[in-house]
């Protein structure tokens, strides 16, 4: 008997959230002392009893428990949410109020109050995913500091400090607030750049950034389930996701090498999970807002839908990064749109696009600046200078599988 | 064939929910190997931390085993094999080595036919 991959995790998430509105939002650490302990006792039953029929209903059944001991002992410790406050402190209503936080979907209610309580105004966004990977992930923050190739101890900082500014609310973001729209907002960015750190991310580990792309997805499908809280940007989201996502299986190769986009075997893009993209991008046609999130999917679905990069319809886009750059304009995006421009028009033109890309200089650190002009260098033939750029590019490279790819384009100037 | 139990000992317990999954899959791996081969007579169960101790002719009740953390058994199970150099070299494959935690093995006394019973 297997469990699933991540399982613990996911529950802890789960279960840490529905102990939160529980004990209140000031009480996080004891949530987080009274899910471990249950996890402990889970643990060590079953390595050596083997799984039960039901691990979830089982974990929380465990965690139930153990809350109700903890407040029947805690009584007065315990500030839980204002409207759940008299009935845990009847003996009466306790058992009942207590059993309806864990049923199925009061949970999901709990971790959504909880996912948009991360995303606090005060908070950097950098801290709200720290937040979110801790909390509703279940994430350690030794290995948050490994997904985002960071200290323990900074992470450990900024969890810390999130933390207080979380506990400093009187209860669990409601999602009938007026506020709800703006911190809607919050929710998707934080989410979107969770998702991006794995996509992009500088972690050398393949499979610790596909995680983040998992719990990104996971977290996104837990919003746009529930009907009253959707929007056509979350739909927008949830199809950027899945479109880029899709892709993943198709980045590296046997020997986990990084494969240029332009040679990718696309026969390994998982092409339900397109199909999924699309009609999450069919959804988010509506309303009349469009949002980076809108545009960034049309280009994903664009790429997705082409058999190969010589039938990508380079024209739609370069009009789609036009957009883009003028609703967010930044380097990266300008460095995305040369790239189309130089399939449209040729490696010059490229050129030519990238000489004249505003605010150039932000772009100096990273690899994948000087890595683009060498491609098109090379791809006019002159190597010397192709080689050059890689050269440099290696040398700004975070991880040993941006180094070996370099290292690769340097080799393949040689051999021309 | 005898019987051998085997007492877990002292390990540590994994700090997030992922390294308790990994934890708990192995040591699942492990039993069921020895399962299959059918070397386990019973997994055993395992003995929840706290506690108390009896001890002395005044039956003085206190709280333990006060021993150190790495002498408080687990938990425990069963096993059947040759003798004990076969039982030591099924416990070698136990993940409780890569956590710091110890099996002590011992033969489980058995009465023979002929004893007086």
């Amino acid at each position: 008997m297997d469990i699933e991959e991540h399982f613990f995790r996911h529950e802890f998430g789960r279960i840490v959230a529905t102990l939160t509105r529980l004990f209140g939002v000031g009480n996080v650490a004891l949530a987080e002392d009274v899910a471990q302990d249950a996890f402990c006792r889970a643990m060590e039953t079953w390595m050596l009893r083997g799984l039960p029929k039901n691990p979830s209903a089982w974990l929380m059944a465990t965690a139930r428990n153990r809350a109700l001991d903890v407040l029947r002992r805690q009584h007065t410790a315990i500030v839980a949410e204002p409207e759940l406050t008299r009935f845990l402190e009847s003996e009466w209503t306790l058992v009942p109020t207590v059993e309806e936080a864990f049923s199925a979907s009061a949970v999901k209610d709990s971790q959504l109050r909880m996912m948009f309580s991360c995303c606090h105004p005060r908070l950097p966004e950098d801290a709200q995913i720290a937040l979110i990977l801790h909390i509703l992930c279940g994430f350690s923050v030794k290995e948050i500091a490994q997904a985002f190739v960071s200290s323990y101890a900074a992470i450990e900082k900024r969890i810390t400090r999130a933390k207080k500014v979380l506990a400093e609310s009187t209860k669990l973001f409601d999602l009938g607030d007026a506020d709800f729209p703006a911190r809607l907002s919050s929710v998707l960015q934080a989410l979107y750049l969770l998702f991006n750190e794995g996509y992009h991310g500088s972690s050398a580990d393949a499979a610790v950034r596909a995680d983040l792309c998992q719990e990104a997805m996971l977290l996104m499908n837990l919003l746009i389930s529930q009907p009253a809280l959707v929007s056509p940007k979350s739909y927008a989201l949830a199809a950027l996701m899945y479109l880029n996502a899709a892709r993943l299986p198709g980045r590296l190769d046997g020997s986990d090498n990084l494969v240029s986009f332009f040679e990718q075997d696309r026969s390994l893009w998982n092409h339900n999970v397109i199909a999924e993209g699309q009609a999450l991008l069919d959804l988010s046609a509506s309303g009349t807002e469009l949002t980076k999130y809108h545009i960034e999917a049309a280009i994903a679905s664009v790429h997705a839908s082409a058999a190969g990069s010589e039938d990508t319809d380079w024209k739609q886009i370069v009009s789609l990064y036009d957009m883009l750059m003028a609703m967010h304009p930044s380097p990266v995006i300008a460095l995305n749109r040369a790239i189309a421009v130089a399939q449209l028009e040729g490696p010059e033109q490229g050129l030519q696009e990238i000489r004249s890309i505003h605010d150039l200089h932000r772009l100096f650190a990273y690899p994948f600046y000087p890595a683009t002009l060498g491609e098109l260098e090379l791809r006019s033939g002159k190597y010397a200078v192709a080689k050059a750029h890689f050269s440099t590019a290696l040398s700004l490279a975070r991880n040993a599988t941006e180094r070996n790819f370099l290292q690769r384009r340097i080799d393949s100037c040689k051999e021309s | 064939m005898t019987e051998f139990v085997y007492l877990y000992r002292g390990y540590e317990l994994p700090a997030s929910p992922e390294e308790m999954q990994q934890k708990t899959a192995k040591w699942m791996i492990w039993l069921k190997e020895l399962s299959d081969k059918g070397h386990l007579k019973s997994l055993g169960e395992p003995l929840l931390p706290g506690g108390k101790v009896v001890k002395g002719t005044k039956k003085q009740v206190i709280d333990g085993p006060y021993a150190e953390a790495k002498d408080v058994v687990g938990g425990y199970s069963i096993i059947v094999a040759r003798d004990i150099d076969q039982a030591v070299n099924f416990s070698l494959g136990c993940p409780i080595f890569g956590d710091g935690g110890s099996v002590e093995i011992r033969e489980i006394g058995q009465l023979e036919p002929g004893d007086g019973y």
